[in-house]
Parts: structure tokens; C-alpha cells; sequence
């Protein structure tokens, strides 16, 4: 069930470092959204905001309302815990745990959330998940190997798997190309399309043809120096973004005449 | 392969070598080798001495039992005092290396790093004294009440000591003296558990003991039997301690509450070698012996359960 958020008003600190300032936007249920911007302005702060992964960091805590269809993920009552469990997230570098097999790699957050699985229904979930991230191919006859084996990309998607196996609402991807050769980069911006009519998506890239070639929508972040927090400078339509930006700053770093 | 030309030598690959390559290459190896040497050395002078006790005849061996029958109670004891040890503090010193590295608040984690750490700095004897004049006398209603209701048990089969200077104070004395070894390694690998595999399992939705079962404890988990075994060796080795505080003199009893039990065999070469002559010598020789195969055999099964799993050890 994909879900749209809403996002109002949202400052992320770090302890008094104010590192993104003012976001207000809205993020489509079964769209892609991907971020720009210059490094260090804020993007993968932005992002983990949305699944309050931010607060994990000793000092971190955010201002503001960020919304999932009428849920308040900041809201006193709500559970960070229940809140990643709807938010999936896949990260930079891949991370697949190092002491599982492929197999319980893929089943680790259905392991938490429910205590037990049938052998058969597990055999499933692990097979539709690795094929939901077109790996099942290449890896079903080492289900019981380490995930640590596999390849850079394959390792990516395994992780990609891990996150979609739980059946999240949205999922979170921070630059999740950014460590892949090209050929493993196509194989999971394929995926995406894929995941597209599941889930709302939301992706940091730092490649401005893969937010063309991906996205629906795209958040432009920029920051005016070093120490000022980073600010969600336009977010529109990725057709618009890349043909007719409503803002100078937008044009300048996309058509790479920047800083 | 359509190759017509005949196939040429390869050139010749010269291989570089750095002078920093070859001095570090050098003294790694005759560290190495020097490390050997000494164990050799020491293997070959508890051989040779221990030779006339493994030839003597056995009613010439002090109790006139034989060797085994003399060295036998005193495995049991060393064993017995070592692995009680080991139970009791390696869940304790995981706890409390999991409270410091995640649960406690900064400053309280630092200031309680450094009391353990402390532990480590008091010296046997002092323990043997607390032992003796503290945990013993304190542990008496307990070695009663153990008698009368876990007799069933052969660990509490009693009669209960008046003193409580039995194997399991002894065993508690030791608990307490290997708890920092463990500790201080098991938070430091604890805190080495990549930030990547621990984000990972929260995002995934784990709360944080979930966390800590998946990314932290599989990541931990040899460096703590790492730990464990580099205590069970000082628990097995330790000598002062135990001498004072424990009542020695039974035979082979899995008792560990009674007022007389199996010494171990490091206390008794300490109490019983500036009497010894003779045969005796030899013979306090050979359960020096018998301690430092058991010692080798710990480690070596320490490092075969750590290398099991390597291939998922996360060290790849
Ligand atoms: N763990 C952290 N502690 C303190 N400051 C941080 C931390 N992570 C990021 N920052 C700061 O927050 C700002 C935004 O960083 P980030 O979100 O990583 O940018 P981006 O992903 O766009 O490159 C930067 O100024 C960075 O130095
Ligand atoms: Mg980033």
C-alpha cells in the first residue's frame, strides 16, 4: 500500500547545527521522487527524517509535521519502531548482514515482525522478494551462502529485497547507485520502475540523468555557504525541472554552471 | 585460440622489495620464531622434569596412589574452580559490555568503563583476602541453604562448610577477577559492530535489543569467546587466590560446597614446592605439565570455534 507524505515546516538538527531548514512538500503515493543538490546540503538528512532514522544520531531531532496519509510520524504516540517498519529505507553502501545467509538476509525484518513463519511461507516470501528485485536468477542456488559473497550491485539488491520483503508503504533510497558500476546502476533503475506501482519512492541521487530517466518529480536542495542549513529550493515535475525550472539556482546546477 | 606466433617467454617479473617491506618482513618473523623458541623451551624443561615422576613407581608418588591418582582430584579442582568462574562471569560481563556500548548514558558508561577496568588493577592477593574475610563468611547461609534444598544436585551434595572457603567462593573470588579481561573485550568489539549493519537492522524496524541481536552480538560473538577463553586461562592459572581462600585436602569431589575439596593445581605447586625434594619436585613438575596442556588445549579450541563460521564472520 503505497502512501503519500506530507512534510511542513521540517528543521533537522544536529545537536544546534541547523542543517536543513523550511521543507515544505508533499511526495506522492506509486511515484518516484528523486532529490538533488550539492553534497553536504542536506539531502540524506532530509531523507532520514522521513523514517526518523535522523534520531538515531546522539544530538539529532527535528521541527516540524511530516504526515503519511493522516499519521503524525513525529506525533508523541508514535513509535519510531512502527514507523520503519512502513518506511523502508536502502542505503548508500550496501549493507546485508554479514553473519546471514542470502536467505535470512531477505527474511530478517519479517523474522522481527512476526515471530514465526512457516518453512513454505518463508521459502515464498524469500523467492517473491529476490525476484521483486530481480537477483532470484543469480543467487538461487546459494541461498545458504553469506550475502557478503555477492557482488557490489547484487549485494544492492539483496539489500533492495531485505527492504521490499516486509512490504513497506514507501521506501527510502540514499544514493543507492552511487557505489555500482553501470551495468549494476541500469539493473536497478529497471527495479525501480518496477517498484514504482507498489510503492511511493523517494531517492537521493547525485546523477542528474538517472533523476531524469527515473523520477517523476524532482526536490532541488541547495545551501548558500558552508554552516547555513540546506533549503528545498524548488520541487516540481521532472519534465519541468529539466526543461523550464522556475528558479535561477535550479537551472545553474542542473545545467552544471554552479558555484 | 588462433594464435600462429610461437609462444614467446613472459618477461621476467622483477619484484620490487622495499627495505621497510623486508625489515618488517624480518623482525614479524623472528618474533615469530622467538615466540616458538621460549614455548619450546618451556615444553622441553617441564618434559624433562616431569620424566622421573611418569617412571616412578606409584607408592613412591606422595599419596602412593600414583601419579594419576594425585594429579587427578587436582585437574578436577582446577577445572571445576576455572569453569564455575566462566559461567558466571562471561553473561555478566556481556551485560554489562552491551549496558555500557548501548544503554547507558554517555557519562554513566564512562565512569563505569573505568571501575571495571579497576578491577583488573587489584592484585590476587588482595582478592584472596576479600575472598577469604568478605565472600566467604557472607556466603555461608547460602552454602546452608543450597545443602538443604539442591542436594539433589551433585554440586550441592554438602555437608555445607562452616567457613564457606569452598570450590564455589573460590569460583565466584575468580568470576570477579576475570570479569574485566571479558568485559573490557567484549565492549570493544561491541562498539566496533559497523554503524552500517546497525542502521541497517533499525531501519528495518528493530528495536534496539533487535538490533543488538542482529548486528551487534553475531559481530561480537567471537571476539567475546576470544575474551572468555583469555580468562578461563587466568582462571585456570590463578594461584594466590585460590591458595587462601579455598580448604583444600579431599580427593576428586564434584562438591562444591563441602569444607574440604579437590585444590587446584596451581595453588597446590604453590603451597607444596618450598617443601617438595626429591621425586616430589618432579612430581609437582608434571601437574605443572598437565595445567599447560590444558591450557594449549582451551586456546586451541577457542581459536577452532572462533574460525567455524568464518566465511560469515563479517570479516570479508
Ligand atoms: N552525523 C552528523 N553529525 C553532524 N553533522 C552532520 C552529520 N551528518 C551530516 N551532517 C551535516 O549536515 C549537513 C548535511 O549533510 P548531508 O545530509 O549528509 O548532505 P548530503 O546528503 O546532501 O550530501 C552537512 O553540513 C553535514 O556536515
Ligand atoms: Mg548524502
Amino acid at each position: 500500500m503505497a502512501k503519500r507524505i506530507e512534510v511542513s515546516d521540517l528543521n533537522i538538527y544536529y545537536g544546534n547545527f541547523l542543517a536543513v531548514e523550511g521543507v515544505n512538500v508533499s511526495i506522492e503515493p506509486r511515484s518516484i521522487t528523486a532529490l538533488i543538490g550539492p553534497s553536504g546540503c542536506g539531502k540524506s538528512t532530509f531523507l532520514r527524517s522521513l523514517n526518523r532514522m535522523h534520531e538515531v544520531i546522539p544530538g539529532a531531532r527535528v521541527e516540524g509535521k511530516v504526515v503519511m496519509d493522516g499519521q503524525d510520524l513525529y506525533g508523541s504516540d508514535t513509535d519510531p519502531v512502527d514507523v520503519r517498519r512502513q518506511i523502508g529505507m536502502v542505503f548508500q553502501r550496501p549493507n546485508p548482514f554479514p553473519t546471514m545467509s542470502i536467505y535470512d538476509n531477505v527474511i530478517a525484518g519479517n523474522r522481527l515482525n512476526s515471530k514465526k513463519m512457516k518453512k513454505s511461507e518463508a521459502d515464498d516470501l524469500v523467492e517473491r522478494s529476490l525476484r521483486g528485485a530481480n537477483l532470484w536468477n543469480e543467487v538461487k542456488d546459494r541461498l545458504d551462502r553469506p550475502g557478503s559473497g555477492l557482488s557490489g550491485g547484487q549485494q544492492q539488491r539483496l539489500c533492495i529485497a531485505r527492504a521490499i520483503a516486509v512490504e513497506p508503504d514507501v521506501l527510502l533510497m540514499d544514493e543507492p547507485c552511487s557505489a555500482l558500476d553501470p551495468i549494476s546502476t541500469l539493473a536497478i533503475e529497471d527495479l525501480m520502475a518496477e517498484l514504482k506501482d507498489r510503492f511511493t519512492i523517494v531517492i537521493v541521487t547525485h546523477n542528474m540523468q538517472q533523476a531524469a530517466r527515473v523520477s517523476t518529480s524532482t526536490g532541488f536542495f541547495n545551501l548558500n555557504g558552508v554552516g547555513q542549513p540546506g533549503r528545498l529550493i524548488e520541487f516540481n515535475p521532472t519534465e519541468k525541472i529539466f526543461s523550464n525550472p522556475d528558479q535561477k539556482a535550479t537551472e545553474d546546477y542542473i545545467s552544471g554552471r554552479f558555484g | 585460440m588462433t594464435a600462429t606466433k610461437a609462444p614467446t617467454e613472459p618477461p621476467k617479473q622483477r619484484v620490487v622489495r622495499r627495505p621497510g617491506d623486508r625489515i618488517f618482513a624480518g623482525s614479524a618473523k623472528g618474533s615469530g620464531i622467538f615466540i616458538l623458541l621460549v614455548l619450546a623451551g618451556v615444553a622441553a624443561f617441564l618434559i624433562s622434569e616431569a620424566i622421573p615422576a611418569l617412571t616412578a613407581p606409584s607408592e613412591d608418588i606422595p599419596g602412593g596412589e600414583g601419579l594419576a591418582g594425585y594429579v587427578g582430584p587436582l585437574i578436577l579442582g582446577t577445572l571445576l574452580g576455572a569453569v564455575l568462574a566462566l559461567l558466571v562471569a562471561t553473561p555478566l560481563a556481556v551485560g554489562i559490555a552491551l549496558y555500557i556500548t548501548y544503554y547507558a548514558p554517555r557519562r554513566v558508561a564512562a565512569g563505569m568503563g573505568y571501575v571495571i577496568d579497576l578491577l583488573a588493577a587489584i592484585p590476587s592477593v588482595v582478592y584472596g583476602f576479600w575472598g577469604l574475610a568478605v565472600l566467604a563468611p557472607t556466603l555461608v547461609p547460602f552454602h546452608v541453604w543450597a545443602a538443604d534444598h539442591l542436594s539433589w544436585i551433585p554440586f550441592f551434595a554438602g555437608p555445607a562448610s562452616a567457613s564457606g572457603r569452598t570450590m564455589l567462593t573460590v569460583g565466584l573470588v575468580l568470576a570477579v577477577m576475570i570479569l574485566p579481561i571479558i568485559s573490557a573485550i567484549a565492549r570493544e568489539v561491541f562498539s566496533q559492530a559497523p554503524a552500517l549493519h546497525r542502521e541497517a537492522a533499525l531501519a528495518l524496524g528493530a528495536t534496539r535489543w533487535e538490533m543488538i541481536k542482529m548486528a551487534v552480538l553475531p559481530y561480537g560473538k567471537s571476539g567475546v569467546i576470544a575474551g572468555a577463553m583469555l580468562g578461563l586461562g587466568r582462571a585456570l592459572g590463578e594461584t594466590m587466590a585460590v591458595a587462601i581462600v579455598l580448604s583444600g585436602g579431599a580427593g576428586a569431589t564434584l562438591n562444591l560446597i563441602g569444607s574440604s575439596n579437590p585444590s587446584t593445581i596451581a595453588s597446590n605447586i604453590a603451597l607444596r614446592f618450598p617443601e617438595a625434594t626429591g621425586l616430589g619436585v618432579n612430581v609437582l613438575i608434571a601437574s605443572g605439565l598437565v595445567l599447560f596442556v590444558i591450557t594449549l588445549a582451551v586456546n586451541m579450541l577457542a581459536r577452532w570455534i572462533v574460525n567455524r563460521r568464518a566465511d560469515f564472520s563479517g570479516a570479508n
